[in-house]
């Protein structure tokens, strides 16, 4: 199995504490195998219909000319039913010598987009991003082409969604051998290990609490299946995790809930979370509804109340108080590297530098347009700077402070697909933290419902008993396992495309990229 | 510490149906009537309060809209007979800048006094014309505490109206001049009047009373004046268009605050009024006609304490061709104070297009002290702006009917809503006191420049 420390047990023994030594529980382990799963949901949501009018003599033509297994019958039964619309790639068939729709002899079948389509989605996921998410998470792979989904970009109209790829006009020979994707988390040569993950990105920080038991679980093994992590958020450490905790970075936030020496103790990295993307200043809050009887246990908390997270931590208001938070969590866990979790206001570059001279392996910079499971909207659409424009600045300045090397620049807070991966690296971020993508690949159609009454009532944001158990584990895990596998090959493409040999030599590198508001003289490149 | 400011609310339900953006199509046809339907797993009951709502429908000029678009029914219907469509009647609510988002959120402040949570993601777009261009900023590690949000200290967002002179004079350690008087407001707002196409009846008796729960002013255009009781006459401010004859000296004498229509008589205007009542406050409301900024900016060099300016109802320069946003306009004003010092000397109230809590901070941020706002009012009491007020018209809110109760307790609960969400911002940035805001525009960050600072730098030839 893959193992993100470069240990030996013996090493391991050395370095962890003995009470850690004691309780620590035999790792799961888990292949990274693609395997179908398809949706959990009877009827899946298709981009396009196909209606069949009073001419069908239902001669069967259809049936044997469809290459996507659209058109569907049972034994006994005289008229079709409802066909497999979702698997139909629409008039982009016409082209081939397939096309149910000119080949039907009675010119009965003519295909539409399906109006529902208009309900789903939003400016920053389109509902072919969603579509395409969740193919990639059934199959482990990016959609063909044919389907004609535009995932690669939403329609906010503005940060990654106006970038584009310079693609050189004639590709560089190929790129022999493996890409390499891994991503180095620990640059400071302390002496402390030496983290490799196996894929530019891991999971955030989601609170037991905010989601299911089940959505926790199968982001974790996941983290295992992929060689990388996966976060506790800030709601404590389950002991369901525990199978877990070399993949796991537990939080250390301002509400503290759940932490204790022993889970610092778990884990290979700890985080810092000062304040999230999605509301910036103002603290967690699990409203009351979702502080059912296991959250309240896990948080020691009162049932039914809601639970505020306050900003900031009332023992930071420097730089030099940081410093003592990292000392303190160094010295509890010796082999830990330390993540430290910031929003991007204006300042966001003086305090990653500030972050690194603390101490900080990890500097963790949250975007304003991620996700949450619940804050208030002023917040999400007004405060703090998008992930677009501080990726830049925090890398730029780093670099000018001459620790860039030094120090792993992570952003969050947005990213949404595989280009958005390599668009974040190429601005000037190491790697990326990926979420409410992880929940569109288990069924979230992003409803924002995450905070209301029983929660999410696709039973991932929830942890009601009769909505959570909906949701099985191995499907769940598998689903964040394909998509993984999606995006992992379809950067490995855009890598091969631009003629890089890893994602290391694609960071920082703006030149690869264009802005469609500053278009360059030449634009017939753009892909 | 001063008592904080707190405004009582109750839950106000909407008396017509709510106007969600979907709707579910059942399709019955086909239905196999399984013991296990779908309808009945809504974990918000949607279907069964529709078919309520259709068993005790007495008006058929509203459908059920209420559904929360989570897909669930419509995937796992077992005949797949369900799919959802977006509301007509929603897409069509308001018009360009007031979206059919703004007048829902506004809807449900007004029902529910409380500041909009949502779960998942920002889900707009990435920024926009007028106040959406600009972010606020928000303090990280290393700025004073800001524990105001949860009540452990107090953000004050109280605001003064009147002069603030730069500095006393004094003759044989007395006052020789006394000291202007100030209008304190707990909140950076001023209740405006209603445009005139929106005027109705029952609606300034509900703003007055409004005005005096929430312990704000409202404006009253003196020349439709109200029954006033005499205990009221604290929270109204008489509002004198040209041409309008001085107040009852009696009733005058009972405000503190007055609005007078720029002209070319304004300051005898003032005058007459401060003959009157030394002690109040005048206001000169200026439309922001081309040259209206810089006549708010002239009007600021003479005796004018504090000038009312006021863009269109979208926010824009009234009357011109390309015309400017009132964010810019406020901050071209709040300039050109500075450059005069002349910028405490006055207080700057601005209006026009604040629609949303999230555009007070901002148009405090650009440089006003206070904002005015009156159409956010009207769309609490339900209103979808389709402009059919006329008596005996197709009003969807049916306004005409509104009892006052009602109309105070919306309004009244949207004014608490934008304050809690006032505070959420400022303990965002660290601040402890709106009046510090003014013109801070460090705590704030504008498209333009992050577009040029960052993509402008990284993407313009020969960079």
């Amino acid at each position: 199995m893959a193992n993100c420390l470069h240990l030996d047990p013996s090493e391991l023994e050395t370095l962890l504490p003995e009470n850690t030594l004691k309780t620590r529980v035999p790792q799961y382990e888990c292949d990274r195998q693609v395997r179908p799963a398809p949706s959990r949901f009877r009827n899946e949501i298709s981009k396009y219909i196909l209606l069949r009018n009073e001419n069908c003599i239902h001669c069967g033509k259809c049936m044997t000319v469809c290459q996507h297994k659209v058109h569907v019958t049972y034994s006994g039964y005289k008229l079709f039913p409802k066909g497999r619309y979702h698997q139909c790639i629409g008039p982009s068939c016409a082209k081939t010598d397939h096309y149910c729709v000119d080949l039907c002899p009675q010119r009965a079948l003519q295909i539409a987009e399906n109006p529902m389509i208009k309900c789903l989605g939003d400016f920053r996921w389109p509902a072919d991003m969603i579509l395409a998410t969740w193919i990639m998470a059934q199959t482990g792979e990016v959609p063909s082409a044919d389907y004609g989904y535009d995932y690669e970009c939403g329609d906010s109209g503005g940060g990654f969604d106006r970038l584009r790829f310079q693609f050189p006009d004639n590709p560089p020979a190929d790129i022999e051998g493996e890409v390499d994707t891994t991503l180095e988390l620990n640059r400071r040569d302390d002496g402390r290990p030496r983290i490799t993950i196996d894929v530019p990105w891991y999971g955030g920080g989601m609170s037991f609490g905010s989601v299911s038991n089940t959505t926790q679980l199968a982001k974790a093994r996941a983290a295992v299946a992929w060689n990388t992590f996966t976060c506790t958020g800030e709601g404590g450490y389950m002991e369901r995790l525990r199978p877990y905790d070399d993949h796991v970075i537990t939080q250390v936030a301002t509400g503290l809930f759940g932490v204790r020496e022993e889970t610092i103790q778990r884990v290979p990295i700890v985080e810092f979370k000062y304040a999230q993307g999605a509301k910036p200043g103002l603290g967690g809050h699990l409203l009351g509804d979702k502080n059912t009887v296991s959250v309240a246990r896990m948080r020691e908390a009162v049932l039914g109340i809601s639970l505020f997270s306050p900003f900031p931590f009332h023992s930071v208001y420097s730089i030099e108080d940081h410093m003592k938070h990292i000392d303190w969590i160094k010295h509890v866990n010796r082999r830990a590297l330390i993540s430290t979790k910031v929003s991007t206001p204006t300042d966001v570059d003086m305090v990653a530098v500030g972050s690194y001279y603390a101490g900080t392996h990890i500097v963790h910079i949250d975007g304003g347009y991620g996700g949450t499971g619940a804050a208030p909207d002023i917040a999400k659409k007004n405060i703090a700077m998008p992930i677009e424009y501080a990726i830049p600045k925090v890398h730029g300045f780093l670099e000018a402070e001459g620790v860039r090397d030094a120090v792993t620049l992570i952003a969050s807070g947005g990213i949404r697909n595989p280009y958005d991966v390599a668009k974040a690296i190429a601005l000037g971020a190491d790697g990326v933290v990926i979420g409410t993508a992880e929940l569109v690949a288990l069924g979230c159609v992003r409803c924002s419902r995450c905070e209301s009454g029983r929660g999410c009532p696709r039973s991932i944001a929830t942890t009601d008993p009769e909505l959570a158990p909906k949701m099985d584990l191995e499907w769940a895990q598998q689903r964040i396992i394909n998509l993984y596998h999606a995006w992992r090959q379809e950067l490995i493409r855009i890598l091969r495309r631009l003629g890089l040999r890893s994602v290391g030599e694609l960071r920082g590198r703006t030149d690869l990229l264009m802005h469609l508001d500053f278009p360059p003289d030449k634009t017939e490149d753009i892909q | 510490m001063p008592e904080k400011y707190h405004i009582e609310t109750r839950p106000i339900p909407p008396r017509r149906p709510r106007v969600g953006k979907y709707g579910i199509v059942d399709w019955r046809e086909d239905c196999c009537r399984c013991h296990n339907c779908v309808k009945k797993a809504c974990i918000y009951d949607r279907h069964r309060e529709e078919t309520n709502y259709i068993r005790n429908l007495t008006d058929v000029d509203a459908l059920f809209f209420d559904c929360m678009g989570c897909f669930s029914c419509v995937q796992d219907c077992a005949k797949g007979l369900l799919s959802l469509s977006l509301n007509p009647v929603y897409e069509n609510l308001g018009n360009a800048y007031w979206t059919p988002e703004i007048i829902r959120t506004t809807w449900l402040q007004a029902e529910t006094a409380k500041i909009p949570v949502s779960g998942a993601g920002y889900k707009g777009r990435f920024s926009g014309p007028g106040f959406d261009a600009m972010w606020t900023d928000m303090s990280e590690i290393v700025r004073p505490t800001r524990d105001g949000i949860h009540g452990r200290e107090y953000i004050s967002t109280s605001v003064d109206i009147g002069r603030k002179p730069a500095f006393l004079h004094f003759e044989q350690g007395e006052l020789a001049r006394p000291i202007p008087a100030l209008v304190d407001l707990p909140m950076p707002l001023l209740i405006d009047m209603m445009p005139d196409q929106y005027r109705l009846s029952r609606l300034e008796p509900a703003m007055i009373k409004t005005a005096r729960k929430t312990d704000l002013i409202a404006l009253v255009d003196y020349r439709s004046l109200p029954k006033l009781a005499r205990s009221q006459l604290r929270h109204v401010a008489f509002y004198l268009d040209q041409g309008v004859k001085m107040p009852d000296a009696d009733m005058l004498r009972q405000t503190r605050l007055v609005e007078i229509a720029d002209g070319p008589d304004v300051a005898e205007r003032i005058d007459a009024v401060k003959q009157i009542h030394p002690e109040i406050v005048a206001v000169v409301r200026v439309a922001l006609t081309s040259d209206g900024v810089e006549r708010a900016v002239k009007l600021a060099e003479g005796e004018v304490e504090a000038i009312h300016v006021v863009a269109d109802l979208q926010g824009n320069e009234v009357g011109a061709e390309r015309p400017r946003f009132i964010k810019d306009m406020i901050r071209k004003i709040h300039r050109d104070l500075i450059e005069n010092s002349r910028r405490d000397e006055v207080t700057l109230i601005a209006g026009g297009g604040i629609a949303l809590a999230e555009h007070t901070a901002k148009a405090v941020i650009c440089g006003a002290d206070l904002v005015s706002i009156n159409l956010p009012l009207l769309i609490g009491l339900e209103c979808h702006l389709c402009r059919r007020c006329e008596p005996g018209g197709s009003c969807p809110a049916k306004l005409e009917q509104v009892e006052l109760d009602y109309c105070v307790g919306r309004m009244t609960n949207l004014i608490a809503a934008w304050h809690g969400q006032l505070i959420e911002v400022m303990g965002a940035m660290g601040m402890r006191e709106i009046r510090r805001l003014r013109g801070d525009v460090g705590r704030a960050m504008f498209f333009e420049d992050l577009e040029e600072q960052t993509f402008g730098k990284l993407f313009t030839s020969g960079s």
